[in-house]
């Protein structure tokens, strides 16, 4: 909970004053002070920024191959260098961001959806409910994921949008089970109960006052779950389940360079440095988020 | 919590108790890597390339190979004489014994023969014995006494064959693994198990002295083998890797002395090295076209798609081993065979056919489907294929990669287009090739039908003189590529690694090595 | 505590009973079957295959038959291996698997533990940045890039380690490290996160006042507490780094059952499928219950129902 304003203190340790503001406001200001965190962000939005104008600014079409120009290292005509079939890499990359985004992103959007709403219900309410539906989370982690995903690419075709289902409704699990824990750790806290004897809902007490707390380990598992399905798409498109040829991601252009590695390094350090920097970045970002909004952020000692 | 470290240490201990003791590469020792964990070791039930290196050296059939033709040479059939009409073999047996020392004798055969032809067993490969007089029949249960089907044992030593029709590759046939004898005791003994160590009785060079799966295989020579002389090797060990690029570095790093393979990426630095080779292998890479779903099925559309491919660039640049660009489906050099020229690459022509299908430029053609099961190469071959019709045809055709059960699910029920596709020869002899296409043909998969072409190909069965029959095959091979089914792109080519310290292997067509002949030098 | 525990156990039957009826049926909803192969069988053979493995019967029948089985312990034959059974294979790589598990969460815990202290600890500062890349290398490299890396520097390159293979503690080594820097990412997140959570609290603050040395404060008073979301996340990741994973056991060839997982439902060895889930279903229920146990261990105030 919010800290009150007396106990507000700035670098010097001097009292400051602290407008009434919403802690979002707060959080806000605190992230844009953690340098790393907007280091992230500027790279993050920067890949973002070439994944939407790629089709515009990539010097050549990307299923454009010529053979005579295989596996070429990286030159003048082609920055990053030519894959095996005289593609350039560096249009390959470009295009690859758009699909690893939006792998990554809509994946993480459903699993925590689905994740936050399961946990925080069964963790609040605690009792029956809670083993029930908690058993359901141990039935769902049984199921071989393999095949859930083999089906549903067959069953449904092979289009971007099961994928997307298919990567989020395996991670919204472990989601689920992180919040539960945090519930039932902050549920028995003095301010909660505090709350619950201000006559709060059980509504509000969840949403206005558990959630904003647990948010930390959330929003922090949260920026691991997209790395996660990015690495996740990248295992798929190995086992030839992923994006289709000659549409490629960072992870299926990762999977094929690797193959090659000794061979034509340009073909991994690229796509990898790429996926690489932008897990990283998210990484650093979660983490100035977590420290962002936690409530009861501490002072700088 | 002394109480739990210790608790913590018993068990660390029997944990790494589970490794053992490392193996020193010795003389003698030749390491191969085999690409995939063997699915069964006994002979009635596999069907794969990586098994037969193995089996084809724990046990022995009637005949051998020579390492470096492939002609027959005798195994447990010291010899044999055949009747004038070419139906019946006599194979005399010499003195050999199993491995617990009983001797090997013609109703070895005759169980092992019936094993897999009897319906309950379920063998795959059983119509390798479809040759025998009333194999088929008894098979498919029209007969039951098995007693009628065409082999019988005369005397211990005496094995007679009786065929359905005059069979010139017969004696290729019984090298392979179908067609080996089997101890009957030991199955009776041990059931499932028989083929696990210490139960395994078997006849060959080698005896099986370990198998962890996953992990390796070892074979032993075996002292009591008729041949036992020549047998310079002393222990084989089949490493299962089956990433490539692993393998191949584990043979780059001195883990092993052999492997088949070469990962695509990887050619162009392996040629550098004096331990790669690549010879013909007997082996078509293709597509399948649907002749029973548009736009395929215009065979003029066939025939335009195939012009339309540049298999030079192909092999060249793509597929880089020295793969032999060909456009017939029966791959040359098979002794006595001259196989006609397909439609070769002629973009003009192609446009033009394409127009007189009522697509002039490609315009209006409907979306196609290329389907193909996951693999780097196919991968790469596909997508460049794709990119030809593209530039050639003005058509977009689809690729789509499906996992390897599914792909023979569509291709099985004809739910496809246009599949990739391979077919590697069991023989030496242009009938495995062209025995699939007949109408009906399980492996057909492609809808097409000619009664022609089984017209010849029934007459090539029946026929004794070896120029009549080629003859007969050339024409149907013809019918075959004018009717374009088929869209070869090349056939195959054997490359690998091969440690200089080996000798006794010899590149041949259907890249079989027999361990007997292989010795490491220092 | 007994009897919570003795409840849960007892739970565990029902939730297994769902999910292996879930995963038969599922699984036999994809295309193609066991004995598909580019070789096609003619329809007498398919047939009498099928009859052997019980393939022709009604899907119920087969159902009950093999609930029948599983109750007896036995996990029915390998489709794919048919000279083994499903029991033979799991037996033979679970240890393999296990051990190197066991490792990979040492590797983890280790290195994730050390690091997200020290983050925690020394927030903010160069320290901290620098333990956290360190620890985030882990997630930010797919291990199939990482494993072969690591095969080409030191199995390669320096020849310290063997390629591939099991069999020695050499073998281990690069594995485990692949296998663990995985999750030592999250450990190191965790840790740290937790961390920071516990630090600024009125308790800490008090030891502090008490005049406590700092790595006691830091280490009795501040990680029990903190490694709470650990503790959450590593049952679940437990189980699914000791049934293996399925890339390192590919790339650095181990005989682990990782990879049964995957192979099998390619292949459509159903019985080889539903014997991985059984187990790993098995374990993770064990794993999640371990963890629960431990959670009301660490924090007092969570109540056990």
């Amino acid at each position: 909970m919010r800290a009150s304003s007396a106990e507000c203190r700035g670098p010097t340790g001097a009292p400051r004053a602290v407008s009434a503001a919403s802690p979002w406001m707060d959080a806000l200001r605190r992230l844009r002070r953690n340098r790393v965190a907007m280091l992230g962000l500027a790279i993050l939005t920067a890949f973002a920024l070439a994944a939407v104008v790629a089709p515009w600014v990539a010097p050549y079409p990307y299923d454009r191959t010529d053979l005579r120009y295989g596996a070429r290292s990286p030159t003048w005509s082609h920055l990053l260098g030519t894959d095996e079939l005289g593609r350039d890499v560096l249009t390959r990359v470009l295009y690859g961001a758009r699909i690893s985004f939006a792998v990554g992103i809509l994946a993480t959007l459903v699993s925590l959806t689905i994740g936050v709403t399961y946990g925080s219900v069964a963790g609040f309410r605690g009792g029956r409910l809670d083993q029930v539906m908690m058993r359901a989370v141990d039935i769902l982690y049984g199921l071989p994921f393999m095949f859930f995903v083999i089906l549903l690419m067959v069953l449904f075709g092979r289009s971007i949008l099961n994928l997307f289902i298919a990567l989020g409704a395996v991670q919204w699990l472990t989601m689920a089970r992180i919040v539960r824990g945090q519930v039932l750790s902050l549920r028995v806290r003095e301010f909660i109960l505090a709350a619950q004897a201000m006559g709060a809902s059980p509504r509000r007490v969840l949403v206005r006052h558990l959630l904003p707390n647990a948010l930390g380990p959330i929003v922090v598992y949260a920026t691991l779950t997209v790395p996660a399905v990015m690495l996740e798409e990248a295992f798929l498109s190995f086992l030839g389940l992923g994006v289709q040829p000659p549409m490629s991601s960072w992870g299926s252009l990762a999977a094929e360079g690797a193959a090659a590695m000794e061979a034509y390094p340009w073909l991994i350090i690229f796509p990898g440095l790429a996926l690489t920097t932008t897990l990283l970045s998210l990484n650093f970002v979660g983490d100035g988020l977590r420290d962002a909004l936690d409530p009861q952020a501490t002072l700088r000692r | 919590m002394r109480r739990h470290l210790l608790l913590v240490l018993t068990v660390l201990t029997m944990l790494i108790g589970s490794l053992s003791a490392p193996a020193v590469a010795q003389e003698q020792v030749f390491r191969i890597n085999n690409m995939v964990e063997p699915e069964s070791l006994d002979p009635g039930v596999v069907t794969g390339v990586p098994e037969h290196r193995i089996l084809s050296n724990l046990f022995e059939g009637l005949t051998t190979t020579d390492p470096k033709d492939l002609s027959p040479r005798p195994g447990m059939a010291a010899s044999w004489t055949l009747s004038k009409d070419g139906l019946t073999y006599t194979f005399n047996l010499r003195d050999a014994t199993w491995t617990d020392g009983r001797p090997v004798t013609a109703q070895d055969f005759v169980f092992a023969w019936e094993r897999v032809l009897n319906p309950k067993s379920g063998a795959k490969y059983a119509q390798h014995l479809f040759y025998l007089r009333n194999g088929e029949a008894y098979n498919t249960g029209r007969l039951t006494d098995f007693g009628q089907v065409g082999v019988r044992a005369v005397d211990p030593k005496t094995l007679q064959v009786t065929l359905k029709s005059p069979t010139a590759y017969f004696l290729d046939l019984t090298n392979f693994y179908t067609l080996y004898p089997l101890p009957r005791w030991a199955l009776e003994a041990h059931g499932k198990d028989w083929v696990k160590p210490g139960k395994m009785v078997s006849n060959g060079p080698f005896m099986l002295a370990s198998w962890v799966p996953q992990k390796e295989l070892v074979l032993e020579k075996n002292p009591r083998h008729w041949d036992a002389g020549s047998v310079k090797l002393r222990r084989v060990i089949f490493l299962p890797t089956d990433d490539v690029n692993t393998a191949y570095k584990q043979f780059l790093a001195g883990d092993s002395d052999w492997i088949p393979t070469v990962p695509p990426s990887q050619i162009n630095t392996a040629k550098t090295k004096p331990e790669y080779y690549a010879s013909p292998y007997l082996g078509t890479y293709y597509f399948r076209l649907n002749v029973t779903k548009p736009p395929v099925s215009d065979v003029r559309v066939r025939k335009a798609l195939s012009l339309a491919v540049d298999r030079e660039a192909l092999t060249k640049f793509v597929t880089k081993a020295g793969e032999v660009p060909y456009s017939g489906f029966v791959p040359a050099g098979l002794r006595g065979y001259e196989g006609p020229r397909g439609l070769g690459f002629d973009p003009a022509a192609a446009r033009k056919l394409l127009a007189e299908a009522g697509y002039p430029d490609g315009k209006g053609f409907p979306r196609m489907e290329l389907l193909y099961n996951t693999s780097d190469l196919h991968r790469v071959i596909t997508q460049a294929v794709q990119q030809m019709w593209k530039e050639h045809l003005g058509v977009q055709v689809d690729l789509v990669n499906v996992e390897w059960k599914v792909y023979l699910a569509r291709q099985g029920s004809l739910d496809y287009q246009i599949s990739r596709a391979g077919w590697i020869g069991d023989y030496v002899d242009p009938n495995t090739f062209l025995e699939m296409w007949r109408t009906g043909g399980g492996n057909n998969q492609t809808g097409w039908s000619s009664k022609r072409f089984d017209e010849l190909m029934d007459r090539a069965a029946r026929l004794v003189n070896a120029e009549d029959r080629m003859r007969a095959m050339r024409d149907a091979e013809t019918i075959l590529l004018d009717g374009a089914p088929v869209l070869p792109l090349f056939t195959y080519v054997n490359k690998g690694m091969l440690s200089q310290r080996v000798k006794g292997w010899y590149p041949n067509i259907l890249d079989q090595h027999p361990l007997k002949y292989i010795r490491i030098e220092r | 505590m007994p009897v919570y525990v003795a409840r849960r156990v007892a739970g565990f039957v029902p939730v297994l009973f769902i999910i292996v009826s879930l995963s038969f049926f599922v699984m036999r909803l994809a295309p193609g079957g066991p004995f598909d192969q580019d070789r096609v069988l003619p329809e007498q053979v398919r047939a009498n295959i099928e009859a052997r493995y019980h393939l022709n019967e009604s899907l119920w029948t087969q159902y009950i038959r093999y609930l029948g089985d599983v109750l007896r312990g036995d996990l029915g034959p390998s489709f794919r291996y048919p000279d083994r059974s499903v029991n033979e294979l799991l037996g033979l790589g679970f240890p393999v698997s296990l051990l190197l598990g066991a490792c990979a969460m040492v590797v983890a815990v280790c290195l994730g533990g050390a690091a997200g202290l020290l983050a925690g600890v020394r927030r903010n500062s160069v320290v901290d940045f620098l333990a956290m890349s360190f620890a985030l290398f882990g997630v930010s490299v797919p291990n199939f890039v990482l494993g072969p890396l690591l095969m080409l520097l030191f199995a390669l390159g320096l020849g310290w380690v063997p390629v591939a293979g099991w069999g020695t503690w050499r073998h281990v080594i690069l594995p485990a490290v692949t296998l663990g820097t995985f999750y030592a990412a999250y450990v190191a997140r965790l840790t740290r996160a937790g961390m920071l959570e516990v630090i600024g609290q009125d308790f800490i603050r008090t030891a502090r006042a008490k005049g406590q040395r700092e790595a006691t404060v830091i280490l009795r008073h501040a990680v029990p507490s903190a490694i709470l979301p650990v503790v959450s996340y590593l049952g679940p990741a437990s189980a699914a780094v000791l049934t293996g994973s399925v890339v390192v056991e590919t790339v650095f060839g181990i005989p682990g059952i990782g990879r049964y997982f995957v192979t099998g439902a390619l292949n459509r060895d159903y019985t080889m499928v539903l014997g991985t889930v059984i187990s790993y279903s098995v374990l993770l229920l064990s794993f999640n219950l371990l963890v629960d146990i431990l959670y009301a261990y660490l924090d007092p105030r969570v109540q056990v129902q």
